[in-house]
């Protein structure tokens, strides 16, 4: 019993489980064929974004290397903060590998915080692919820190960050400020960090934070003109969950680095696991490509062997690095331990952040 | 810098460019003509092809499309009176009245001239700007763009029509209207209700084709004619041409005020088109008939739009901020063909940054001068009986609208805004004003509050603020001359129908529907400052400061109405007109009706069955078409939606019944 046939649209998702549960145990061998089949990857962010681009980059390739090359279209379903399209996904996809599901940070962040939006449950789902990022953080000589020696000046200084507001990814530097003891004024109402490494420039704000390719090809220069002063990246995560430095900035400290220089022991208690969750969903698995509810080990696998000759795939790797930066795509076990690391967070941890962002920042995530 | 020049021109001025972009400008003008689909819709057909194209050519298809959209979707403002997007709403304000006049030829053929004229000037101010915009654009801090949002806004003076009171409470009903969803401050959602579409708050596609599109098909489905009044269409394109030679001067400065403005990240590309016809407005002295269909209005508009593009290219490339939805498009297709925006743009990049601006400038003559040709053929669709074309524009507006959020909410806001516009239009309550409050409530309060937070109070003596202050003072003394008005001369000088009688209640006997939606308005009010109320102070205290003022204008305006001598300014209703005229009417309800039922429709039965079951009742049971007619115009009206509904990978709103089965495209 293969999972191949689309005229099964009248059938229910309890057939398709059931044929599930039949194949579950038997070898993977990749007996899934799309021909002559479109696969809608859904997005649920607007054409033009990021995880659009991503996953417009990406699509050609899956097409190219999933059996019986299926027409790989990527519909944009925005909306609620990428809740919409992914409840939609939630509420429709069948488990037939035609319908998959592209996640950002920003659909991991209010699944984590339990906003009322979410009528989605990642571990219904299985990971086929994450797409990893970082992020640096960087300050403006004029707080007095011209190398990361210098962190401890930052002690006691108010510093100013401009913000797309605190249940964004900007969550994770402002975890990662709260734990280095910095004062940091938040101003919110930024539409994105292309905004707020404006107010940097102009001089609004002295501490900021950018995505890897925005960091190497907007604040570079300014490093090199003697403008930003680069703080710490984000790190990365090896396949064992383990926080290093990120091989894009092998020079640049990660956060469990500088806390050691500052408070002389390693990070450790529910504000450092607040942060190593919210960072991991935000940035070393920002992206991810899921399949539904109910999904066969036999189409996980099709999926995860399609990735895996994507990614050995000469073209990709001659292109992949133009568009989307240095990091590695990954699927199976690196894949896994991403997933698990960034959709997991200890119900404690979550209401501590949830009252922080309540009683700190105002933030109201709804009854 | 001259070897820079060469290079650039070199690379633009090849067949295969030229080729290249060309597809872009034809792809982009037949998706552009369609309402509410612009580049975005465009992008997703042209990603499959930019692979394995060298970068200068996938780029010149990029540019082609870009440049195109903001000059093809003119046909349906001014044609249909449909703002296709936020770059044509100026445009409908006097385009449409032409159309109406019979001289849609005139007013296409002005508009695509002036956008040409307006693209190449913006490329010739880019030119000299781009070497100076990064320090430029960091001068433009959120101090200098709150004042320019209030400079926006102080166009409501311009755009209140007769009555300043009515204009100013309308702007505010935008204002408040436009701060629902999450508070830029503190992101405390308002006055959502636990309405999952309200969260993002209302999308403005949706605002301008309820404001605009709505109410005239309402008022042309009572009228029950064709949209031209005569059956000729008068003066050709070759006046529209000459319109813009006459006005040479005024085409120049709305296309430095577009290429500038465009440039300014944040405020966004949409008051462009407002400010330059604002400034038309304060500016044209010889005869201004603004409101009525002065080619005037069509020409400021949209040579500030085209040249807006071309700006707005500026921080896109060089701080990698696009300016609106165009240019994010734009910027995503740089990135997947492996451009990083940034600084480099300026320095070892220079000459891809003049390749980008000049193509933007080609492009725009090669796609307005298709549009220009195509003018003619087109406009004759204003000759069609409107009953033959009514369903059609109810359909495209349904699907326009729809593509903001892919769902059936968008439809029902459509509906609910239609009817708000429906009414203003006939109590002469100025829908331009409400737009400009709408589109500038999210700008004005965030950059309030950051300037604040960044400056202290003290950014008002910032010396970029102090200019912007002055020009705003300029602008509403100019205003306060000039004021644009849609009411016709028969509107402004009807007698209001009333008997002889004076004082309290005989004004309210003869103004009762005036004074019902006025004290609508006052209860939206109330709503929005209850709502308030119950914020944190961050989060407040820019809807309560706005809804209060909203309504402490409204009040003023209904003691107008209820103390005010006979024909007051602030009193106000086409139905006075129309019985002067004379003319025979069909209901308001009846026409708002037949909009209704598509929407209750697709609530029902999902958007396709609903489209065909809508066009099949509307042509036998109100156009009264044969069977045969209306197989025809029903089979072409959904093949063709299908046809650009699969082309795009598009799903429909879906409705009780998708609820309950799962049906195979395009049912599900």
């Amino acid at each position: 019993m293969t999972v191949t046939t689309p005229t099964r649209r009248g059938a229910l998702g309890v057939i398709a489980a059931a044929a599930a549960a039949f194949t579950l145990g038997t070898p993977a061998h990749a007996q899934v064929d799309f021909s002559g089949q479109t696969i809608e990857w859904i997005i649920p962010f607007g054409t033009g974004g990021g995880s659009d681009t991503w996953a417009r980059f990406n699509a050609p390739f899956l097409s190219k290397h999933l059996p019986g090359n299926p027409t790989v279209v990527v519909v944009n379903e925005p909306g609620g903060g990428s809740t919409r399209g992914t409840n939609l996904f939630t509420q429709r996809a069948r488990p037939d590998g035609l319908t998959i599901l592209g996640t950002s940070g920003s659909t991991q962040f209010p699944y984590l915080l339990g906003d009322p939006r979410v009528r989605y449950e990642y571990q219904d789902w299985s990971v086929v692919m994450v797409g990893p990022t970082g992020g640096v953080a960087y300050v403006s000589p004029s707080t007095g820190v011209e190398s990361i020696d210098d962190v401890a000046n930052l002690q006691g200084q108010r510093l100013v960050y401009a913000s797309q507001g605190a249940t964004s990814l900007d969550l994770v530097p402002m975890l990662a400020f709260k734990l280095l003891g910095l004062d940091v004024n938040y101003v919110f109402g930024f539409g994105g960090r292309g905004d707020g490494r404006l107010a940097f420039e102009r001089g609004e704000v002295n501490i900021d934070y950018q995505t890897s390719s925005a960091f190497i090809s907007n604040v570079t220069p300014l490093v090199d003109e003697g403008k930003a002063v680069p703080l710490m990246s984000w790190g990365v995560l090896d396949d064992d969950g383990n926080p290093q430095r990120d091989p894009t900035f092998p020079d640049l400290p990660i956060l469990e680095e500088v806390y050691e220089m500052v408070h002389g022991e390693a990070p450790s208690g529910p504000m450092y696991d607040a942060y190593k969750a919210f960072n991991t969903a935000g940035f070393a698995a920002q992206k991810m490509v899921v399949l539904p509810e109910g999904a066969s080990d036999e189409l996980v696998e099709t999926y995860r062997a399609a990735w895996r000759d994507v990614f050995a795939d000469p073209d990709y790797q001659a292109t992949f690095e133009d568009a989307l930066g240095s990091y590695e795509q990954v699927t199976d076990r690196g894949a896994d331990a991403l997933f698990s690391a960034g959709t997991n967070i200890d119900p404690e941890v979550r209401s501590m952040v949830v009252d922080m962002l309540a009683s700190e920042y105002n933030v109201r995530l709804g009854d | 810098m001259f070897d820079i020049f060469v290079s650039a021109l070199t690379n633009i001025l090849t067949f295969q460019h030229i080729g290249y972009m060309m597809i872009g400008v034809l792809v982009g003008l037949m998706i552009g003509i369609f309402p509410g689909l612009g580049g975005i819709a465009g992008l997703s057909l042209m990603i499959p092809f930019l692979y394995g194209m060298d970068t200068t050519s996938a780029l010149a298809m990029l540019i082609g499309l870009v440049a195109v959209i903001p000059t093809s979707d003119t046909f349906a403002s001014v044609l249909m009176g449909i703002p296709g997007s936020s770059a044509s709403q100026a445009t409908v304000l006097d385009g449409f009245p032409m159309a109406k006049r019979g001289e849609a030829a005139r007013a296409l053929s002005a508009a695509f001239f002036a956008s040409l004229v307006g693209g190449l000037i913006g490329a010739v101010v880019l030119t000299g700007f781009v070497l100076i915009a990064r320090p430029v654009i960091l001068a433009f801090s959120s101090a200098e763009l709150f004042m320019l949002s209030v400079f926006g806004l102080s166009m409501v003076g311009v755009l209140a029509g007769k009555s300043l009171v009515k204009g100013v409470a309308a702007c505010a009903l935008g204002l408040v209207i436009g701060s629902v969803g999450g508070a830029p401050a503190t992101g405390e959602f308002r006055m959502v209700y636990d309405v999952d579409y309200l969260y993002d708050g209302i999308p403005l596609i949706i605002v301008g084709l309820g404001l605009f599109a709505v109410p005239e098909i309402v008022d042309l489905l009572r009228r029950d004619r064709s949209i031209s009044e005569h059956n000729t269409l008068g003066a050709g394109w070759f006046e529209g041409i000459r319109d813009v030679m006459r006005n040479w001067w005024l085409t120049l400065r709305c296309s430095g005020i577009g290429a500038l403005i465009g440039a300014i990240p944040g405020l966004g590309g949409t008051v462009v088109d407002w400010i330059a016809y604002g400034h038309a407005v304060q500016t044209v002295k010889d005869n201004p008939k603004f409101g009525q269909g002065d080619v005037r209005g069509v020409i400021a508009p949209e040579s500030a739009n085209n040249a807006k593009e071309g700006g707005g290219l500026l921080p896109t490339l060089l701080f990698g901020i696009p300016g609106g939805g165009a240019m994010a498009v734009f910027l995503g297709g740089m990135v997947l063909l492996g451009i990083q925006p940034g600084p480099s743009m300026v320095g070892s990049n220079l000459d891809l940054t003049y390749t980008i601006v000049w193509s933007l400038a080609l492009a725009n003559v090669l796609g307005a001068g298709l549009c220009i040709v195509l003018a003619i053929p087109i406009s004759k669709l204003t000759l069609i009986p409107f009953k033959l074309l009514a369903p059609f524009m109810i359909a495209v507006i349904c699907f326009a609208a729809f593509q903001a959020t892919r769902t059936l909410d968008d439809l029902i806001v459509l509906l609910a805004v239609g009817v708000l516009g429906v009414y203003m239009r006939r109590f002469g309550w100025p829908r331009p004003a409400l737009l400009i409050g709408f589109v500038l409530a999210t700008q004005a309060e965030t950059y309030l509050y950051q300037a604040v937070q960044f400056y202290g109070w003290e950014f008002l003596t910032r010396t970029g603020v102090m200019i912007i202050i002055g020009i705003t003072a300029g602008s509403i003394w100019l205003g306060l001359r000039a004021r644009v008005s849609e009411a016709t001369p028969a509107e402004i000088l009807a007698e209001e129908a009333r008997d002889t009688a004076t004082g309290p209640a005989a004004n309210i006997r003869a103004r009762a529907p005036q004074i019902t939606f006025a004290l609508v308005a006052l209860g939206f009010f109330a709503v929005g400052i209850h709502d308030a109320l119950k914020q944190s102070f961050l989060g407040q205290v820019f809807p309560l400061i706005m809804a209060s003022a909203g309504a402490a204008f409204t009040l003023l305006v209904l003691s107008f109405l209820v103390w005010g001598k006979p024909n007051h300014a602030v009193s106000s209703d086409t139905e006075h007109e129309a019985l002067a005229e004379a003319t025979p009417l069909r209901s308001t309800l009846g026409a708002i009706a037949w909009v209704a039922s598509l929407v209750a429709l697709t609530a029902v039965f999902g958007f396709v069955i609903a489209l065909v079951t809508f066009f099949v009742a509307f042509l036998r049971l109100r156009a009264r078409a044969s069977w045969l007619m209306t197989l025809i115009l029903t089979a072409g009206c959904t093949g063709f939606v299908l046809t650009l509904a699969s082309a795009l990978n598009m799903r429909f709103p879906g409705g009780v019944l998708q609820e309950m089965y799962r049906l195979p495209w395009p049912f599900s």
